[in-house]
């Protein structure tokens, strides 16, 4: 009995340690009054919570579960079993195979795993059930609560056409549109034509961009319709589609609010999330460049009044379209925790999956408008396994065979569900964490973001840090003129990368030629013993040839201790480090300037591929003689790329539209595949016959996988 | 050509030869192609036979001309079809100025069909011969090789042109045959001969081309794009060898921590026991640096075998390759594997060896071919091996591919076992079937059997493996466990040579 007595009072000095910590993390801001963030012991709210979610979602509501004293419950699918959210819960359950439809979306499964643990409540993250109005009812059956609003707020918000005329009602602005569902493919023209284009067509139940498409005309309107729809259908087992005014320049800014269950409200301050790529979000920040304290109260008060029309509880995020003249429109409400929340608890110092749970118990809200405060800067990029030279991120699957995130510099903070070893899926989102960075001022998170991209280690899958690094260092983006369209506008012709600078290329070459001479001299020193002796070749000049975007670069270098002074296209360059080649990051000083760049492999031919400003760029680096030589060497024809067509990435075949013996026309669709939920048509690259079709509906194919050949 | 050059050649071998190469001086082998001498190189052959010269005179000139070789016309020809001359190559895969050339003076002797004359003669002619240095070590360059060398210095013959006929065996005899691709070939009789006597229709490049004999009939360990590629990775590759039987593995300076973990290994192995992975992953996770120079990578993949550093020092790797057919073990992988371990224990290389094996693959084809006796290589190989051995068992061990794997039975120094290791007879299924033969209730048994057998703990009470290591710790476990095995000695019994079931 007595030790009982004892456990409060010990978890609470153990909890006040954490906290510490937990701040020193998450929230300092240099010279700042701080909001803390307090886990008070004694407010009991549950002893176990199930997390329905997996990835980096599930390892940030556990981290708080922790915190508040609360053990934890994973559900897993099978080939999650080693999955980093599994091994951090206190019990785990698998709830079946792979697919999401029979595991994480498998409610029998999970409603089982509720039964087994005892779990008192459930956290649903993102995604999957969180805004499933089915499974919270089927939990409110059970008397287990679910971490979130009301089945009436889900219900009500869930449905863009119910939702829009709810917002209506509660005085918030809406985007001119049509407010029913759209029958069919010639409905939808002619709604599209009274509205006036462009529209915007949507699922009514979608959400995350997830069956929603962009027309300008007719065809498009028509070829919108058939996609979304069957996109729709796959993703939410739903297809009804609405048709609204797409709205030119905007911006996307949401309102971050939290409620609870006695009629309390708050508005947490915006998230500027208008860099997007086919409306899926890559780059998010709080505070928005563009809000004024007058704009932003207004569309506080808005998300507030329709949060208490709906009688909603819990965070949840009211988004808004904004015109260039600070006009706002209402788009949705999500009714579920956001993948971008944690820039909010950078600025205001909440933890909010804490206030969800409190709230979900029952607790009243702590805090007052007024205690909200916007405190520095917080900037978050979403670091995607993708090809960002494909439309800005196409899916790429495979191995983390190398991974170290950029936690041991100052102010950043990671979100991340996967570690060295993890394997990037089919089956699941392709993303691989969140990668917060704060500062008092702008300028400071964005510098502490371009440190963190550089110090991130990533082999083994494609990632977008080249896409990312561009965006936070592009001019227009750090003036904080951006809207939706950025990307398209600032890269029209698709994201090609890094462009270097005269002076940015010669500090590439000459790092790259200073890397090489490191490694020949290493490979040069033997030790121990050797009965026949090495002669020694204390070279400190060396003549190279460097290769870079195929031109060749006349490099001298001299070398004193680790120090390269190097000439290259009429400049110098002092390029000096430790040059560790074990180490899969190499920091250096070039020019007195510290750098960070990263090898990514390096061959016995002079082959050096390196990450530079956030860009991979491959480079060839030979001795005179072996340059001289390199001309006689046959020239490998390559693939003639026109006539065949290769899957751009993982995934699987929805529909091929073409047999052989066809008569194709340019852009005409051949194949339809599917990856991460997103049906992406493939197009003929010019008018010719089918020659062969080596895929059919229903596989599964890798990226570069042969799909058709053309004659 | 190639006769002569031998017979000249060899005293290299004999007296002080520390390591040995065949660079293929493909200038067209100088007899088969009748030359059409050049204007200048005729004014050349008139000087050699002009008297009044001086003797110092006359060295000079000749060196010169062997500089030249056959020609800048004929240089130009040799660049034109991709690739380069042997002095060139030569060049390339040396230190700067280190080489220092034999037998320039020597011509050949041929008399016939107009051979003799002096425009169709060259000093140093089809061959170049010399020592020089690679990164600082003694290297010796020639054409023909002697067999009595075979295990004295590690051979290597990289074939950069046309190579049939008798001469297939030079390089058939050293340790590793490396070509380049599109531009060499080895063969015994040509398409000419083939169509003749067997009516078949074949090219060049199907019979003997670089992509045959690396990926179909295992003569050539590698092969590289072109002339330049070939010859940079040979400078790479020669780092890893010692100079000889008498020099231990060599050790490079090792930027890469010795302790470090390899977090990604504890996740690597999939829970079902069905489910293949890349034993890639493993090797390169554990290996200095990520650095794996692969051996015969396109023939009988179901082994990996190749060399990397741990700590610095050269160590060869062995490991089956789940990703294909489950990494059984078949009649050539079992040769691969097994041509592998020799040149290893030849060469006082230590062998790492990574168990994922579920048996050797049965059937007729297989039976008929000599599995027993091919597989009985491996076994051989390993057995006699008397090089430091560390092995690994990262799942299945099984049966008798279990024994073979460099296991404790065959004399291993360190047998590890990760937790996922597997050490018995066959699969829970298999063995229940035949166990519980037409009994019912058989997922029981399974059950039971995989409750029973599927883990490392029946190999590990019994000592035949020395512990379950966490596999992230693994790397750490083997670069200590090759420190403490450095100054390993032992010797096998007195013997003319062992007799390997050939």
């Amino acid at each position: 009995m007595a030790a009982y007595m004892i456990t409060p009072t010990l978890q609470r000095v153990l909890l006040s340690a954490k906290h510490v910590s937990f701040q020193s993390r998450y929230c300092v801001v240099a010279g700042r009054a701080r909001y803390s963030v307090v886990y008070d012991a004694s407010e009991k709210t549950f002893d176990k919570i199930l997390i329905a979610n997996r990835g980096e979602i599930a390892c940030r509501v556990m981290k708080t579960c922790r915190k508040m004293g609360i053990k934890t419950v994973a559900v897993h699918s099978d080939v999650d079993a080693n999955a980093v959210h599994v091994k951090m819960a206190d019990e785990a359950v698998c709830v079946g195979p792979a697919p999401t439809n029979r595991s994480y979306l498998n409610m029998d499964a999970i409603m089982d795993a509720i039964r087994i643990t005892g779990a008192q409540a459930v956290h649903p993250g993102y995604g999957f059930l969180s805004e499933n109005k089915e499974f919270a009812k089927r939990l409110a059956a059970e008397d287990v609560v679910f971490v979130g609003p009301d089945t009436h707020a889900i219900h009500a918000m869930g449905d863009k056409i119910e939702s829009k005329l709810l917002a209506k009602a509660a005085k918030v602005n809406v985007i001119p549109g049509f407010d029913g569902v759209v029958e069919n493919v010639e409905d939808a023209v002619k709604i599209a034509g009274q509205i006036g284009y462009p529209v915007m067509i949507k699922a009514s139940a979608g959400g995350g961009g997830k069956g929603m498409r962009i027309a300008w005309n007719d065809d498009e309107t028509r070829e919108g319709f058939r996609l979304s729809s069957q996109e729709a259908a796959s993703s939410f087992g739903d297809d009804r589609l609405l048709i609204e005014k797409f709205v030119d320049n905007p911006r996307h800014i949401e309102i971050q609010v939290l409620a609870d269950k006695h009629g309390n409200a708050l508005w947490l301050n915006e998230r500027e999330c208008s860099i997007q790529r086919r409306n899926q979000k890559v780059v998010e920040e709080a505070p928005s460049t563009f809000l004024d304290p007058d704009t932003r109260r207004a569309m506080g008060e808005q998300a507030v009044q329709l949060a208490k029309a709906v009688k909603y509880s819990s965070a949840g995020t009211v988004e808004f379209l904004v015109d260039s003249k600070k006009n706002f429109y209402f788009l949705e409400m999500n009714t579920r925790l956001q993948v971008e929340h944690p820039i909010t608890e950078c600025i205001t110092g909440l933890d909010l999956v804490q206030q969800m749970i409190r709230i979900a118990k029952g607790f009243p809200l702590v805090h007052r408008q007024e205690d909200i405060p916007i405190n520095g800067w917080a900037i978050e990029s979403r670091v995607y396994a993708e090809d960002p030279y494909k439309s800005f991120g196409l899916p790429s699957i495979g191995r983390l065979s190398q991974y170290q995130e950029p936690i041991s510099l100052p102010n950043v903070r990671v979100d991340s569900g996967i570690q060295e070893g993890s394997d990037i899926s089919i089956y699941y989102d392709p993303m691989i964490s969140k990668l917060v960075t704060y500062g008092a001022t702008r300028a400071e998170a964005l510098q502490k973001m371009e440190d963190a991209l550089d110090h991130y280690v990533i082999r083994g899958v494609t990632h977008n840090i080249p896409l990312l690094r561009e965006i936070i260092t592009n001019p227009r983006f750090i003036s904080g003129d951006i809207t939706t369209n950025f990307l398209p506008e600032e890269y029209p012709e698709g994201f090609t990368g890094h462009r270097l600078t005269p002076e940015g290329r010669r500090e590439l070459l000459a790092t790259a030629a200073a890397l090489y001479i490191s490694a020949q001299l290493r490979s040069q020193r033997f030790m121990g013993n050797l009965r026949v002796s090495t002669t020694s070749q204390e070279q400190s000049q060396w003549e190279l040839q460097v290769e870079l975007e195929k031109k060749s670069h006349l490099v001298s270098l001299s070398r004193s201790g680790s120090s390269f002074t190097v000439e290259v296209d009429g400049g110098s360059v002092e390029v000096s480090g430790e040059w560790n080649l074990a180490s899969a990051l190499l920091p250096l000083s070039i020019n007195g300037n510290p750098r960070v760049l990263q090898c990514l492999s390096r061959d016995a031919t002079g082959q050096i591929t390196l990450q530079y400003l956030g860009t991979q760029f491959k480079l060839r680096v030979l001795s005179r003689l072996a340059a001289k030589l390199t001309g006689h060497m046959p020239e490998k024809v390559p693939e003639d790329t026109s006539s065949i067509l290769r899957s751009p990435m993982p995934g699987s075949v929805v529909a091929v539209s073409v047999k052989p013996g066809d008569m194709v026309a340019e852009g005409q669709e051949i194949c339809v595949i599917e990856a991460m939920k997103m049906q992406n048509s493939l197009i003929a690259a010019r008018a010719a016959k089918v020659k062969s079709v080596h895929c059919k509906a229903g596989e599964t194919v890798g990226e570069g996988d042969l799909l058709v050949e053309l004659e | 050509m190639a006769a002569f050059a031998a017979a000249r050649s060899s005293r290299g071998v004999l007296s002080a030869i520390k390591a040995s190469f065949n660079t293929f001086a493909n200038v067209k082998h100088g007899l088969a192609v009748a030359p059409i001498a050049q204007s200048h190189l005729l004014q050349h052959a008139r000087w050699y036979s002009v008297s009044h010269l001086s003797v110092h005179e006359r060295i000079d000139r000749k060196r010169n001309a062997a500089l030249v070789g056959g020609g800048q016309k004929r240089i130009d020809a040799q660049h034109k079809r991709g690739k380069l001359t042997a002095r060139e190559r030569v060049e390339l895969l040396l230190d700067p100025d280190s080489f220092v050339e034999y037998d320039m003076f020597v011509e050949h002797r041929c008399s016939d069909f107009g051979m003799e004359e002096d425009h169709n003669k060259f000093p140093g002619d089809s061959v170049v011969t010399g020592q020089g240095r690679i990164n600082g070590r003694l290297v010796y360059v020639f054409s023909q090789r002697n067999v009595l060398a075979s295990g004295v210095v590690p051979q290597i013959s990289l074939i950069m042109g046309p190579c049939a006929g008798g001469a297939v065996y030079s390089p058939a005899l050293t340790d590793f045959t490396f070509m380049v691709k599109d531009t060499s070939y080895l063969f015994i009789t040509g398409p000419d001969v083939v169509k003749s006597v067997t009516n078949e229709d074949v090219t060049q490049e199907e019979l003997g081309g670089a992509k045959t004999h690396t990926a179909v009939s295992g003569v050539a360990h590698r092969a590289f794009e072109n002339d330049i590629d070939a010859l940079l990775n040979l400078r790479d590759f020669f780092n890893f060898l010692p100079l000889s039987n008498r020099d231990p593995a060599p050790v490079t300076e090792c930027q890469d921590p010795s302790d470090r973990l390899v977090p990604g290994l504890d996740t690597v192995v999939p829970f079902e026991t069905t489910k293949a992975y890349d034993m890639l992953d493993i090797i390169q996770g554990v290996v200095d640096e990520r650095e794996f120079f692969e051996i015969m990578p396109n023939y009988a993949k179901n082994i990996v075998v190749g060399f990397a550093r741990m700590n610095g020092r050269t160590v060869g790797i062995v490991g089956n390759q789940p990703k294909v057919a489950s990494g059984c073990l078949d009649i050539n992988s079992s040769v691969k594997g097994a041509r592998f371990v020799r040149f290893c224990d030849a060469f006082n290389i230590p062998i790492i060896t990574f168990v994922d094996v579920p048996g050797f693959l049965p059937g007729t084809s297989q039976e008929y071919g000599g599995i027993i006796r091919h597989g009985a290589k491996l076994l051989f190989a390993f057995a006699e091996a008397t090089v430091p051995k560390i092995t690994i068992i990262t799942r299945k061990a099984y049966g008798g591919a279990y024994d073979v794997m460099s296991s404790k039975h065959l004399r291993g120094d360190v047998n590890y076992a990760w937790p996922s290791a597997e050490v018995a007879v066959m699969g829970a299924k298999g063995a229940v079937q035949i166990i519980f033969r037409g009994k019912t209730n058989q997922a029981e048994q399974e059950a039971e059997y995989v409750e029973k057998f599927a883990n490392p703990f029946p190999a590990a009470v019994r000592g035949f493996v020395d512990d379950i290591i966490v596999p992230s710790t693994t790397r750490k476990r083997i670069c200590r466990d090759l420190e403490v095995l450095a100054s390993k000695k032992q010797t096998n019994p007195w013997k003319k040579h062992a007799n390997i079931p050939l």
